[in-house]
């Protein structure tokens, strides 16, 4: 027997010859006999009653179906983790574009045209549309109070600390909402039968999430909701938790027409109705020695969670316990609360709370730098958290790790010091910059979140001798199929061709748990590992094959044990690592079981005539225990990183009355190819035992560093301080002109 | 896609005469498509009104090139491809072909044209300032036979020109007279590509011993028309190059624009990039006349 | 005229369509992105925004680049219209295939049927092209996935037959 070397080659992408030929199948390219297609009728003001709804002249309202919350068989929610947003308004709305009655016809053209022709009267009542409204509670829009969640976090004992702080250093720091902006927009296709139940084809990433919710929709037993996975065009937390919303109301008009339904969104919809990105507000105080050592601190994160509570208590957690950075505290003091605004729902976006807690980090570093008198990577190297320290939610780090050694690497990866002279030299002209965030990522979900997924993976043998994967864990991109079926080839010792995966089908494949924080490798590639392993065993057990065989052998093993026992199974559930302990009430303990670290550097250049940024050139450096496929990796890190770029320099939500006005790709901006620097990406693998063949999740880590590292950089060049993302020409020449006059 | 194709019309003339004939018969029922890079987004939005649609696209007769001693003679329906193409547009009125290569992407630079670019009269359409600073003349065309205007009496006000409803535009004709002269053009936008712009500037000058003896600068996204800073270009006409007259260049310009805040921008922004534009186009000049 | 018969409703609309000769029944401002999808069934070219500005609708008319978002079916009379169908030859892939699945270029894939056509037209305009033409030549079309890096890998691949790693 051979040792294989799949993990940690490029092995083809399992559906890439589908994506180049244009075969790969997205839920639009598909039809059903009969089907018919869906839209949806949504609010036009922030907060109301609805108090008539009338169907405009000149429509055939007869051939139409039209579904409203009475047709709602079960609950008027999609389940997620409370129950308080309703699938279909019922007599109020709470934000702009809430969803209040669907409409399905044959003809996709007249449908549009009815949209539009049903108008609605409502009752206004005042409306918060930002988190200071919501802060001052002059409206009490959810709740007893607007507050979905608060955590604390209390380590040490930080009033004790500022007696002796030789600086005390506060900012402010803001991040803005962001778009997902996957190319291919939300859409489902839904079916109805009294016998079968429901079943839905979706863009998610979700499967079992889509299927929880429309179990409690329409009161139905798991065996009679089906939801399949298909190609799905970008996903980026976009689609953890909406497609239920729009399965539920595919699903509904299926049931009340008969037909299979399609609703599929254009741009626009997409972009002003879906969630995006938590705007953020973080608050540091931070007491510090006279060497810019941290004594200790408090930090206050306030995120806008918009009119339902939906994934806001989880974006939050996962904020809250990265605020402190790769940093040891001795004493802390985090304080996080999501407030509820009549705004449509944020949702999941890659980095889910990270990246604005890390940006505030990062910017109060360089902040801390500046008042002690010492340089932005010398702060940071007093102040890394070393093997043996605790984080702030007081887990230790039992991993060797050299963060300094990480952030020597990539100063010298960047040229930083000699480009810094040099950019110092330069008197007239383009302002030069450059600049540094050093940051972690945790992967897996917080916690006890993982024993709680209770997450089950399968790996089959098939007739051909053949073996597929079954995970509910969805492909949108970042390499999903390749890399569980080269962690099942590896462990089975057989070539990477013989090893195929399933469609995430809910009648075909156990649940895995949801397509989410970085999990997908390091933790469902685990339980791949041991189903695969199990499998193994039961070949060599039953004596169909030998301890040591070659592929042909297994292959001969395989077919003949389906043949004779018909069928060859093997799961494995997830069982927390032992010493794991976690206070969910105190928010105390092992928050995660591997954590990422990264050091990134920008330079950027500021152009004199137009106030613009144009990052120049960009470093990558990251530890990720093993890198299990080279090309994988990198083209997320450098996509990452291009996503974090947006969110830094070009991605501004336009808000009106509480509705995103910029909802086009014209005008919301994301970066094309010429607007990008090299992104140079590069690995540490120091290993991980909780990680398929030592691997660590890597989807998110991307999105933490590249904006306070842009912005760094930025200041650095223009001696100014922006404590605020996107951070817009407008911006950059508003704090010129502010200068000038002072 | 919010609109049905089922509401239109669009029939295709086999010629320009044609086209003109139906415009005639009917004024003011159709509007002409060329490549449809305005307008089929209009239609995609469920914004296109008119539900008439002239397909020129294809006619030879609007797709040329004509290169006479004293005139480039641009036909309507040349894409900005075309221009970037172009032997005489590249030598001769290389901002037109700079901003050619600035408009959409590749895909929209295959089918838009400079004709509908003029019809469509955005004040931030990219070629329009570059078309001010050339001193084009438009030919328009109709039954009634063929008038010319000066390009800079086309716009009218935001979105209206001066095209009678039996008129279409023939021919852009750029005078031949650039030889010798420095030009400089730069477009601001929310990106590098595929951006529509915040402030554009086309600017054209001719030095000689350090004297400007000519000057033509058009702007755009500042103004609900795309203008010329004639007060920049007289105080810029018969004077020295040199640091004064980059400071009475900055000061000229504020009063001559009155740029809005939009969806993409501020007008403060605007306003301060228009005057730093001018500022970089002279101290260009600056620079030029050292040389000289 | 061409249409003096007919001034409204569907009309034949006849032009080539991966090197085949094809007529198509279909008003004639519908786009040509849907004659494509629904009439057609070549759904590889995608709708990612209906405005022309992300590219994943492009198609080649007369080896021309163009966003099929854009074009209404009647415009494309007598032309030679080539889509991701039509790029690779039986079972053999096109070159630039092959190269954005040895490179990485495709990772979702939605954008990757555009992103390869428009690839397509940069190589015959420039067939050695520096790394600045191939980020203009590629300007109009979004990934989301990649930051773009893996894709200019891909296409220098095809160029050059090896990439700069």
């Amino acid at each position: 027997m051979t040792e294989r070397h799949i993990i940690g080659a490029a092995v083809p992408r399992k559906e890439g010859r589908d994506k180049v030929t244009g075969r790969a199948r997205y839920v639009d390219d598909m039809t059903l006999p009969g089907m018919i297609f869906g839209a949806t009728v949504r609010s036009t003001i922030p907060r109301g009653k609805i108090k008539k709804i009338s169907f405009g002249p000149g429509i055939a309202w007869d051939g139409f179906v039209i579904a409203s919350a009475s047709d709602i068989p079960c609950k008027n929610c999609i389940a997620l983790i409370l129950e308080d947003q309703p699938c279909l308004a019922n007599g109020a709305v709470n934000h702009p574009e809430e969803p209040i009655l669907l409409l399905a016809h044959a003809d996709r053209h007249l449908l549009r045209k009815a949209v539009d022709a049903v108008s609605i009267e409502y009752e206004r009542l005042p409306a918060l549309l930002a988190m200071e409204e919501s802060e001052s509670k002059k409206e009490i829009i959810w709740g007893e109070d607007n507050v979905f969640k608060t955590y604390l976090i209390e380590k040490g004992e930080v009033d004790s600390v500022w007696k002796d702080a030789a600086h005390i250093v506060e900012g402010e720091y803001r991040t803005g909402a962001q778009e997902q902006l996957y190319i291919e927009n939300n859409g489902v296709i839904a079916a109805y039968d009294a016998e079968a139940g429901v079943t839905v084809w979706g863009s998610l990433q979700c499967p079992y999430y889509v299927h929880k919710a429309l179990m409690a929709l329409f009161g139905l037993p798991a065996e009679k909701v089906r939801v399949i996975q298909m190609e799905t065009g970008g996903a980026f937390g976009g689609k953890e938790e909406y497609p239920s919303m729009i399965s539920a109301h595919a699903a509904l008009l299926a049931k009340k027409s008969g037909r299979p339904v399609k609703i599929i969104y254009d741009r626009a919809e997409d972009m002003v109705a879906t969630t995006k990105r938590h705007p953020s507000r973080t608050r540091h105080r931070t007491a510090v020695d006279a060497n810019g050592k941290i004594l200790g601190g408090e930090i206050e994160i306030a995120m806008d969670g918009g009119a339902y509570a939906t994934l806001s208590s989880v974006v939050l957690s996962r904020g809250t316990i990265h605020a402190g950075g790769p940093y040891y505290w001795p004493h802390v003091r985090v304080r996080a609360k999501a407030v509820a605004t009549n705004t449509p729902p944020h949702g999941a976006f890659r980095g889910f709370g990270a990246p604005q807690t890390i940006f505030a980090m990062e910017r109060h570093m360089d902040r801390i730098a500046r008042a002690v008198g010492v340089s932005p990577i010398e702060i940071r190297k007093r102040n890394f958290l070393k093997t043996g320290m605790t984080t702030i939610t007081e887990q230790e780090i039992r991993e060797e790790i050299d963060l300094s050694g990480l952030l020597d690497r990539a100063v010298k990866l960047s040229n930083y010091d000699e480009k810094r002279k040099e950019f110092g030299a330069v008197k007239n002209g383009q302002k030069k910059g450059m600049g540094v965030a050093a940051f972690l990522h945790g992967a897996g979900f917080t916690g006890s979140g993982e024993r709680y997924l209770n997450s089950m993976v399968g790996v089959e043998g098939l007739a051909d001798g053949t073996v597929r994967v079954l995970v509910s864990s969805a492909e949108f991109g970042q390499g999903t199929n390749t890399v569980l079926c080269q962690v099942a080839a590896q462990e089975l010792v057989i070539p990477y061709e013989l090893v195929t995966i399933a469609q995430p089908d809910t009648t075909v494949v156990p649940n895995s748990g949801p397509t989410v924080a970085s999990r997908t490798a390091m933790i469902v590639g685990k339980l791949v590992q041991s189903a695969a392993r199990g499998l193994k065993q039961t070949l060599i057990g039953s004596g169909f094959l030998q301890g040591t065989y070659t592929p042909e052998e297994f292959r001969k093993a395989c077919k003949e044990f389906v043949a004779v026992r018909r069928a060859l199974k093997s799961y494995s559930r997830y069982e927390a690592p032992p010493g794991i302990y976690w206070d969910d009430s105190k928010y105390k303990g092992e928050a995660y079981s591997a954590f990422a670290w990264a050091v990134y550097i920008a330079e950027v250049a500021v152009d004199p005539v137009t106030y613009g940024v144009s990052v120049e050139d960009f470093v990558a450096l990251q530890e990720i225990g093993r890198v299990l496929h080279p090309l994988l990796a990198e083209g997320q890190i450098a996509g990452g990183v291009a996503q974090a770029i947006g969110f830094a320099l070009y991605e501004k939500v336009v808000w009106q009355e509480g509705r995103m006005a910029n909802n086009q790709m014209t005008n919301y901006i994301m970066p094309t190819s010429v607007d990008l620097p090299p992104i140079r990406v590069f690995f540490e693998q120091n290993g991980n035992v909780h990680g398929a063949y030592g691997a660590k999740g890597i989807g998110e880590l991307p999105m933490d560093g590249p904006a306070p590292a842009i912005v760094n950089a930025v200041e650095d060049a223009m001696k100014i301080r922006f404590d605020s993302i996107p951070l817009m020409p407008e911006d950059i020449f508003r704090a010129t002109t502010v200068r000038q006059d002072a | 896609m919010k609109d049905d194709p089922r509401n239109y019309e669009l029939v295709s003339p086999d010629s320009l005469r044609e086209a003109a004939v139906l415009l005639s018969d009917d004024p003011g029922r159709w509007v002409p498509i060329a490549g449809g890079t305005d307008l089929m987004v209009l239609y995609s939005a469920g914004k296109l009104t008119v539900r008439n649609l002239l397909n020129i696209w294809g006619l030879s007769e609007l797709r040329q090139f004509e290169v006479t001693p004293s005139v480039l003679r641009i036909g309507a329906g040349c894409t900005y491809s075309d221009l970037q193409k172009h032997e005489i547009v590249g030598k001769e009125f290389s901002m037109l072909a700079k901003a050619a290569s600035w408009t959409g992407g590749i895909a929209n630079q295959n089918r838009g044209t400079l004709g509908g670019n003029i019809a469509n009269a955005s004040p931030a359409a990219d070629s329009l300032p570059a078309l001010l600073a050339y001193d084009a003349v438009l030919e328009l065309y109709s039954v009634r036979g063929v008038r010319q205007i000066p390009y800079s009496e086309f716009h009218l006000g935001y979105k209206k020109h001066a095209l009678a409803p039996d008129e279409l535009i023939r021919t852009i004709c750029l005078p031949r007279n650039t030889k010798g002269t420095i030009s400089y053009c730069r477009k601001v936008g929310t990106r590098n590509a595929q951006a529509i712009s915040k402030v554009c500037i086309a600017g054209l000058a001719r030095i000689a011993n350090g004297v400007i003896e000519e000057a033509r600068i058009g702007m755009g996204s500042v103004a609900p028309v795309p203008v010329r800073l004639q007060k920049t270009e007289q105080e810029l006409l018969g004077r020295n190059v040199g640091p004064e007259l980059v400071e009475k260049a900055r000061r000229s310009v504020g009063q001559q624009i009155q740029p809005i805040e939009d969806i993409r921008s501020t007008a403060q922004y605007r306003d301060a990039v228009a005057t730093n534009l001018v500022e970089e186009f002279v101290q260009r000049l600056c620079v030029e006349a050292e040389q000289q | 005229m061409s249409s003096s018969a007919e001034k409204s409703g569907e009309q034949e609309h006849s032009f080539f369509l991966n090197g085949e000769t094809i007529s198509v029944r279909a008003f004639p401002m519908e786009r040509l992105l849907d004659v494509l999808r629904v009439e057609l069934g070549l759904t590889g070219a995608k709708e990612g925004c209906g405005e022309g500005e992300c590219g994943s609708c492009s198609v080649l008319i007369n080896g021309e680049l163009v966003n099929s978002c854009l074009v209404p079916v009647a415009q494309v009379k007598g032309t030679h219209v080539t889509t991701i169908e039509g790029l690779a030859k039986h079972e053999s892939l096109h070159p630039l295939q092959e190269a954005f699945l040895e490179c990485g270029g495709a990772q979702c894939g939605i954008c990757t049927p555009g992103m390869i056509l428009a690839s397509v037209h940069l190589l015959e305009k420039h067939p050695q092209p520096t790394l600045e033409q191939i980020k203009e030549g590629l300007s109009g079309n979004l990934c989301r996935c990649t930051g773009y890096m893996q894709i200019f890998e891909a296409v220098r691949k095809a160029a050059y037959g090896e990439s700069q790693r």
